[in-house]
Order: structure tokens, then sequence, then C-alpha cells
């Protein structure tokens, strides 16, 4: 891990954290719904904790798999997956729907998980965990690489989180005790072309570092 | 193609959607009894600046006749900023416009040229009846994962159960039935809900077999139309509770909760009741965990002679108010009920939903009455206060005369005619606006129901901030 690609995962988890329908305003909804800034507090959390999940996920499969199969082939694999998958964010004009508002924090942490998924966060991180540090060593086999692998792969999620667990909670916060609702009609910009243009982007980049 | 910026016409919450600008034009279902000219979406110059104020400036003809176009709304609106699943950058554009009568439903697009909508789509009844077993598409309302609409019959020659099919958003195709568990649900009318607290409400009116020729009289004396409140976990698609208001109460219509999403109490009005032919709003609120139902505003009959009444209602000697519409005020301070029978469209204060308290009255139409518009003090009007819709800022009310076809002849004989009146409401006044009275031929024969006005209105949209 050097610092370009530490630099990469907290600023696609500023990204994140910056997407309204990965959490923050879930969390607010919830705050003023019962006039608690608690609640805000609260849900941020629980928001964190699912998008981790959907990330983690991803981070700890590329690490597992980096670290039995050749990195080339994941590498290509991934940014395959990765190009068709934002593509399809960009032509799809289906809207995830799973909760309605009142939900605990568990069911919360699931929306989350399953929202973070659905738009392919942990994806978005293939070109950072495929290209980042260097590949186990040759003789470096079995558990130790496993081990290695993983704590890559928790690594790499406790840090792309917190960034996106910063920002989401900066926004929540500010919105809910400074700027108001109405902010939203000017400021929620239409993310989801950006987003689409992002996982592809990644894609790219996955597959042309492989090579 | 999505917005890049939240559509203008969304507002996060209701105390934001009063501040919107006033609406420019108002759209209005109007239909042909006769069905022998095409239904229409009259559209209505209602800003007061312009040269052509209150006059019909254009028409969107249907291709198809006998539709009975009723009631109508947006593809979308401002429940598109729910935070769950929200899709803020669609457009507030389309209509969807049921034929109450033929169970078409039409798209049409206000987009490109807002004088003159064109139709995009056409769902056939068969569509309808195939995918979600329903007729008589009645209702509908924007949701954050799809278009609600109500529906009064069953298809493939069910009379019924009536209830809610589910339209894609973007697609406007008809994705099925939205009940899993529609519990002893029968009847069916309105819907709407508390969306913040994942609670749907419906209402009753009754089947296609009880209506489409008119209003039965024994079925009414026999207090068979519908009498009850439906509560629903929205979330999970499940009846959960049935409020029966009382079989004396016959035909619960249109529900109107509260807008502010902290709330969960809401007005629903009641035509008749076959005890005394007074009318009555019913306030539905919470009782510890379930449901329950309270009568707040009762409107007496209005003691008339015989020979001044239709068939229908002369054995009474009196006059039903026949509450049809009601509408509630984006602040929840207002609510507007319209007497149909007697001609009176009443404003309370409802500040404390269980203590309304009346704050203004109008008179117009009656079906003894025939109270003319003040622009034209000469002319006695048919029809009364039926469709009521108010503007997102409170100011302005607009209301239509005609009821349904079928049930128009019978309480007005001798024609119920076509008019559309405005008031403007203040703190201190519900009157007139004398400017404002498009009427007769201005309709081309049409008879207006509901209105929908530019960019939303009272009875359209809703929200999930507080």
């Amino acid at each position: 891990m050097n610092d370009g690609s530490l630099a990469a995962l907290v600023a696609l988890g500023a990204f994140h954290g910056l997407n309204p329908a990965m959490g923050w305003l879930f969390a607010v909804a919830r705050g003023l719904q019962e006039r608690s800034r608690a609640l805000v507090l609260q849900s941020l959390p629980a928001i964190a904790a699912g998008h981790a999940a959907s990330v983690g996920a991803v981070a700890v499969l590329v690490a597992l798999t980096r670290s039995v199969v050749a990195t080339q082939a994941v590498a290509i694999g991934g940014g395959a997956l990765l190009v068709g998958f934002g593509l399809w964010r960009l032509l799809s004009q289906r809207h995830f729907r799973w909760v309605g508002m009142r939900i605990s924090l568990w069911q919360l942490a699931g929306w989350s998980f399953l929202m973070s998924s659905a738009h392919g966060a942990g994806l978005m991180l293939l070109p950072v965990l495929t290209s980042s540090g260097t590949a186990p060593a040759g003789h470096d086999h079995g558990l130790t690489a496993s081990g290695n692998a993983l704590s890559t792969g928790i690594f790499v999620t406790a840090v792309h989180t917190l960034a996106m667990f910063a920002v989401a909670g900066a926004i929540a916060v500010a919105v809910y005790e400074l700027v108001g609702l109405a902010v939203l009609r000017r400021a929620w910009f239409n993310l989801d072309r950006l987003w689409a243009a992002a996982l592809i982007t990644a894609g790219t980049l996955t597959l042309v570092l492989s090579f | 193609m999505a917005l890049w910026k939240p559509d203008p016409t969304f507002y996060a919450s209701p105390r934001d959607a009063v501040s919107a600008p006033p609406e420019g034009l108002a759209y209005v279902a109007a239909f042909d009894r006769a069905a022998e000219k095409p239904d229409a979406i009259a559209v209505l110059d209602v800003d007061p600046g312009s040269a052509t104020y209150g006059d019909v400036v254009g028409w969107t003809d249907l291709p198809n006749l006998g539709d009975e176009l009723h009631h109508f709304g947006w593809n979308a609106c401002s429940s598109a900023l729910c935070p769950y699943a929200p899709h803020p950058h669609v457009e507030r554009r389309y209509l969807i416009v049921p034929g109450l009568r033929s169970s078409r439903i039409y798209v049409i697009d206000t987009k490109d040229d807002p004088t003159s909508p064109k139709i995009v789509k056409t769902l056939e009844p068969d569509e309808l009846a195939k995918r979600a077993g329903y007729s008589r598409p009645h209702t509908v309302h924007c949701g954050p994962e799809g278009l609600y609409v109500t529906a009064l019959g069953g298809a493939d020659g069910e009379d019924g159960p009536g209830g809610i099919a589910l339209l894609d958003h973007t697609s406007f195709e008809v994705l099925g039935r939205w009940e899993v568990d529609r519990g002893p649900q029968y009847f069916a009318y309105d819907a709407w809900w508390h969306i913040a607290h994942d609670v749907l409400v419906t209402s009753e009116w009754g089947t296609p077999s009880m209506i489409e020729d008119g209003v039965v009289g024994e079925l009414l004396l026999g207090r068979k139309y519908g009498h009850a409140l439906h509560f629903w976990d929205l979330r999970k698609r499940r009846h959960v509770q049935t409020v029966d208001l009382g079989d004396e109460h016959q035909m619960a219509l249109e529900l109107r909760p509260a807008h502010d999403p902290t709330k969960q109490y809401g007005f629903v009005g009641v035509v008749v009741s076959v005890e005394d032919l007074s009318a009555s709003v019913w306030l539905w609120h919470r009782d510890g965990d379930s449901w329950a139902a309270t009568k707040v505003i009762s409107i007496p009959a209005e003691p008339a002679a015989a020979d001044d009444l239709p068939p229908v209602i002369a054995p009474f000697g009196a006059v039903p108010p026949l509450v049809t519409d009601i509408d509630l005020s984006v602040d929840d301070q207002w609510l507007y009920v319209s007497c149909w029978g007697t001609g009176e469209l009443k404003r309370y204060d409802v500040s404390d939903p269980f203590h309304p308290v009346e704050a203004g009255s109008v008179r117009i139409g009656g079906i003894v009455d025939r109270t003319p518009h003040p622009a034209q003090p000469d002319l006695p009007l048919a029809g009364g206060p039926q469709m009521v819709e108010v503007s997102r800022d409170g100011k302005r009310v607009y209301v239509t005369n005609s009821l349904y076809g079928a049930w128009d002849d019978q309480f007005y004989p001798d024609g119920v005619g076509a008019w559309m009146a405005k008031l403007d409401s203040t703190a201190d006044g519900f009157t007139f606006d004398e400017r404002f009275f498009p009427h007769g031929d201005a309709f081309r024969g049409l008879r207006p129901h509901q209105t929908r006005l530019q960019g939303g209105d009272a009875s359209s949209d809703s929200y999930c901030y507080p």
C-alpha cells in the first residue's frame, strides 16, 4: 500500500460519503422525524457499518483470490465486471427500494449494505485493490499469504469507510443543524451518471494497470 | 432524461412547499356523458396577470370515446425526495389519467407544450386486468417506488374486490397488484398514506355494478355501500386494521392525511347517513397502537319541498348535503368540504383536528337553490361544488361541478351543466374570484371533474421530512 493508493482510498471514501443515496440523507431524515440530533448521530455508524460490510466483502475477496490466483487474472476479470456494472448503472432506470421510513439500526445497516452493493461501492475500489502493494512473493504461500491478504482487505475497508463516515457525518450534521433541507433542492446534484462514469473509469483503470 | 438537479417542484417538507410560486396552469379532466365526443384534458389559464386568465387555453382530446375521465395525478412528486428510495432527478411532467369507465390509463406529457399536452402512452384495460386483476382505475398517487393506482373493480368479469395496482414510475407499465394480504377489504375508492410511518389508508365506495348505472336506492337504504377505513402496512403490503364508521354512514370517500410527516391523523368525508341524510367528516387518528375514527363534522340535510327534488330523493322531503370531496391545505390548517347536494363549499379551521371550527362558507349551484356565481348573478347553476383543489400556498381554491356521469343525471336530471370557480382564501376571508368563472360552452359540452395544478397541489404531494 503506497501513498498514492492510500489517497485514492480516502478520496473514494469521501466520494461515497458525499452521495445522499449512500446514507447521510437517511440519517438526517430520521433525526428530523424525531427532532433529535442524537438519532442522526446514532444512524451514522449503522450506515457506515453497512457500507463497510459491502466494501469489505469485495476487498477481502479480491485480496484472498489474489493470494492464490495470478493478479492479472483477477484484475482483468474484475475490471471487465466493473465496466459492465458501470454500464448497467448508466443505462438502468431502476431505483432501489428495500425498506420504508420506520426502521431499526440493524435494518438501517442492512439497507446501507444493499444500497452500497447495488451501487457497486466495493467494486469501485478494484483499481486500488489490484494494483496496491506488491503481490505476495513467489515463496510466500499458504496461511501467511492469506493472513496478509486478509489484513490488507480489512485495512483497505477501514481506511475507505473512515473517510466515507467522516464526510457523510459532517454533511449530515451540517444539514441537520445549519443548512436545512431547502439545500436539497439546490445542491442535490444528480450523481447517478457521475457514479456510473466513476465505475467505468475504475474498471478501465484496473484493466490498463493489469497489462 | 433525468435532471441534474432535483425537480424544482419537489419540496422536502410541507413547510417549504407552502412557499412554492403560484401555479400558472390548471389541468381539468372533462368527459362527455353521452360518449359521443372524446373526453379531454382541459388546460386553464390561472395566472391572474394573463390576458386569458380564467379561460380554457388548451385541450388534449383522447383518441377513444366513453373513457369517463375522473381523477388523475402527477407521475412524480415530492415523495421522490424520501431518503430510503430517493430519485429526486425524475421530472414532474406526466399526468397519469385513468378512464374510470373504460379502464384505460393514459400517460400525458405536459412538458414540451404545457397548454397542449401530448398523449405518450396508453395502457389498455387488459393490461390492468392481466397484470393486477383490477378494473375501473381511480385515484393516482406518486410513491417513492412507483405509482399507486386505486381501482374500484375486479377483472375478468369479477365485480370485486377493488384494490391498488402499482405502476412503474419510469415505464408506466403495470407492475401488478399491490396487496400481499388484503384481509377483509373488498370495496375500494381512495388511498393515501402516512408515508413517514409506513402506513397506507384506503376507503370504500362500491363495486362497478353498484355505481355505474347510478346510486341504487335499495343498496343505499340496505346500507350496502362502503362505510369503513382500512389501514395497511405500507412496507409489507398487508392489511392491519379495519375501522368501521357504522353502516348508516354510507360511502366513505376522499382521504386527506395530514401533510406533516410527524403526524398520524387525517380526514375522510362520508357522503350520506341513511338515518337523517346528513353528511359527515371523520378524523382518523392513533388510539394507542391501533387506529380509531371520530366524527368531527356533521352537516345536516336541508328541508325541501318534494316538488323541488329529483325522484331519487323526493320521498325524503329534504336535500342531503352529499359531501363528495374534501381537501386539506398543505399547512394542515384549512379543510374544504364540498356539499354537492346543497350547493355549498365550507371551510373549516382544523388547527385542532379534533375540533374543527367553521370559518367561511360560499353557496353555488345546489339541487334546490341553484345559486348563481357572483360574476353572473342572473344565471342559475346546476351541479354543486364537487372536486375541490387547493394551491400549494393555500391561497387559491378551485372547484368544479360534476360528480360522476350516472349520478349527475340522478341528482340534476335537468342537466348538471359545466362550471368551474375559484375562491380566494385568506385568514380573514373566503370569497369568489369574480374574474374566474369558465362555464357552459367553455367546456365544449364536457363535464369538468378533477383539477390538477401545474407544479403540484394540496392533494398531489406527500413529504418525508417535517
